[in-house]
């Protein structure tokens, strides 16, 4: 702190005169120069503006990812489109393109990402929410603040390790319940990612319930609500944009997740809502025939482009959408 | 007819239960403890079960061996020199474009539409599944550029990857900074930048420094991204530098957990022991940063 006014001080001695005057000048001692105070006028403005430009750029960088991205995906896609057409990917039932008898219909990839993501969010919407509920409603401000860095380790495991304990844990507790389940299977790696997916859920819920005014929560309490009253009749009902918001951006996570479902749920692409089968999810197959080897150029390898275009549409009308609702019960309440 | 209406049948008069309110509002308490709890014994199972696995694997022998087709032999070390080699260039690459950026948006920006796309377009990128961002640097950077399945592709990619999480973090850090210091620093005769040098980003050094920590711990944590770009499941020698090709911690150990024998999920077990003990040393060096800075502001 003191160094930082020091060396704002030591500024001072460079500062230019605004208005030099002859008195001024035949006062100071013979050190003070007009054409240097110049140059030095001048040099700061260069710096300043050279700094503002870089500065400038660098945030520009997001806008400059953003345009790659859109450009990368739809220039693979459009190619895409070209060979296979794009009602029999969007509508088409048989997804093969590594097969002999090709044939592209996404629908199978997509089913298999949808039946993840709900089985995460069937975990995670209703725990977290309660978590949210418990943190921001019931526990005194030290368990909070003991019970919240311990739940934000959980999203900060990387997701190969999330992957690793759906198979070696979950999956064999699975199959002692259930015999029939297969070793790659959607619940396991679904169960998981719902834990994954967890304190994201329940920290944006938590900020939700926290921005309903105390008035509100008072005035129940003055009329004689309970506190589980107060808490499922006001409260959850003032922050019920905020916490559909967290739902919402909830399924995007799940639906972009990727090493979990490489790794327990399998690389089977079909239709249907067994559980306890295999299912290829999109993000796993981009995976699979990124390890493979399949030849880059062609439509083989294409195929990841196609999907990953429909990956990346799906998570940002979801991210927007989110971005809509929060932004609503922001407005209500401020 | 209105006498009629007045009559309320007896059922329908709002008899509160004590008993039923009071039992419903425990039973709620009782379901939202055992949720709390729920993610806290899944976390507990899961370090459990991954130490358990793993933790006798970690040596001296199984960092320095490289991987190996005998799972007696197989160790981590071009894994551990490949994720150095990545974090080392995504954090050059990162670090000042996402300083630069957040100072930008605070310090520098005019309220316009350009710096409300701006704004938009991090929170958006924020969401981008990681998954894309790796079809992003296969096209860009191992294609267009023709770099290659190579270390410096890696770090671009990431760079991109979590440039997001340190513009955010940089940017709450400098809002921290009071205004009182900005005005005092300009009533002292500094121009803009002089005045954000000397006076901003020291004061706010701690809460980036901290945010940049996080993310980079993120990009060790990654795999999806570098699977995409084509990063190798076996190197059997070291990477020495940025334009060589590489694999990191996280893919190694999918690739063990992919393998059938028994032998290798240990080692999968071994090498998540070792990438959750140096995730758990950067953050731990994040929260000690910060508590350090807060009590220096202070």
């Amino acid at each position: 702190m003191v160094s930082q006014w020091r060396d704002a001080l030591n500024n001072v001695k460079s500062v230019p005169r605004a208005h030099p005057t002859a008195d001024a000048a035949a006062s100071e001692p013979a050190g003070l120069d007009f054409a240097r105070s110049r140059r030095d006028s001048l040099r700061r403005k260069f710096v300043e503006r050279s700094v503002h430009a870089v500065l400038f750029l660098c945030a520009l960088i997001s806008v400059l990812t953003t345009t790659g991205i859109v450009i990368t995906l739809l220039g693979e896609t459009i190619q895409f489109f070209g060979e296979v057409p794009i009602v029999d990917f969007l509508t088409g039932t048989r997804w093969t393109p590594l097969f002999a008898s090709k044939s592209f219909g996404v629908l199978p990839l997509v089913n298999g990402t949808i039946v993840v993501a709900l089985v995460a969010i069937v975990v995670a919407v209703p725990i977290g929410l309660l978590t949210a509920i418990f943190l921001s409603e019931f526990a005194p401000a030290r368990l909070r603040s003991m019970v919240k860095p311990v739940l934000e380790v959980l999203a900060g495991i990387p997701t190969v390790v999330y992957g690793y304990f759906a198979l070696q844990f979950v999956t064999p507790i699975l199959r002692d319940i259930f015999p029939q389940t297969q070793i790659f299977n959607v619940a396991s790696a679904g169960i998981v990612m719902g834990f994954m997916i967890l304190p994201m859920m329940a920290s944006i819920s938590e900020d939700a319930l926290r921005a309903v005014p105390r008035d509100l929560r008072e005035g129940a309490f003055a009329l004689g609500a309970t506190r589980f009253e107060v808490v499922s009749r006001v409260v959850v009902p003032g922050a019920l944009s905020g916490i559909l918001a967290a739902v919402i951006l909830s399924i995007s996570r799940a639906i972009g997740e990727t090493m979990i479902v490489a790794i327990a749920a399998g690389l089977q692409p079909q239709m249907g809502f067994d559980l306890l089968r295999s299912m290829e999810t999109m993000t796993a197959y981009i995976v699979q025939v990124s390890l493979g080897d399949t030849p880059q150029g062609g439509i083989e390898f294409r195929t990841i482009f196609a999907v990953g275009t429909l990956l990346f549409v799906m998570t940002l009308v979801m991210n927007l959408l989110s971005d809509l609702l929060v932004r609503r019960y922001r407005e209500a309440y401020e | 007819m209105s006498a009629q209406a007045d009559a309320v049948p007896a059922a329908n008069v709002w008899r509160p239960s004590q008993a039923r309110r009071r039992w419903s509002g425990w039973l709620f308490y009782g379901l939202a403890v055992v949720s709390t709890l729920m993610g806290l014994v899944m976390l507990g199972a899961l370090l459990f079960d991954i130490f358990t696995d793993g933790v006798r694997e970690v040596d001296w022998h199984f960092l320095s061996n490289y991987p190996s087709r005998i799972a007696d032999n197989a160790g981590l070390r071009s894994a551990l020199l490949g994720s150095l080699w990545m974090l080392a260039f995504t954090a050059i690459i990162a670090f000042p474009l996402g300083v630069g950026a957040a100072i930008y948006l605070e310090e520098y920006a005019p309220d316009n539409w350009l710096t409300r796309f701006i704004q938009l377009n991090i929170a958006n990128l924020a969401g981008v599944p990681s998954i894309v961002y790796g079809l992003l640097g296969l096209g860009l950077f191992v294609r267009w550029l023709e770099l290659g399945r190579v270390v410096l592709a890696g770090s671009m990619t990431m760079a991109l990857l979590i440039l997001p999480l340190i513009i955010v973090a940089s940017r709450e850090a400098i809002r921290a900074v009071p205004d009182s210091l900005r005005e005092g620093s300009y009533a002292l005769g500094a121009t803009r930048w002089q005045m954000v040098r000397q006076t901003v980003l020291p004061s706010a050094a701690g809460g980036i420094l901290t945010g940049t920590i996080l993310a980079l711990a993120r990009a060790i944590g990654e795999t999806a991204p570098l699977i995409t770009i084509g990063a190798l499941t076996y190197v059997a020698f070291d990477p020495n530098g940025p334009l060589d090709i590489f694999t990191v911690l996280p893919i190694q150990i999918f690739n063990w957990v992919s393998l059938p024998q028994k032998e290798f999920h240990s080692l999968a077990a071994g090498g998540i022991v070792v990438l959750l003990v140096v995730l758990l040393t950067a953050n731990s060096l994040a929260v000690y940063l910060r508590y350090r800075m807060q009590r220096r502001l202070q």
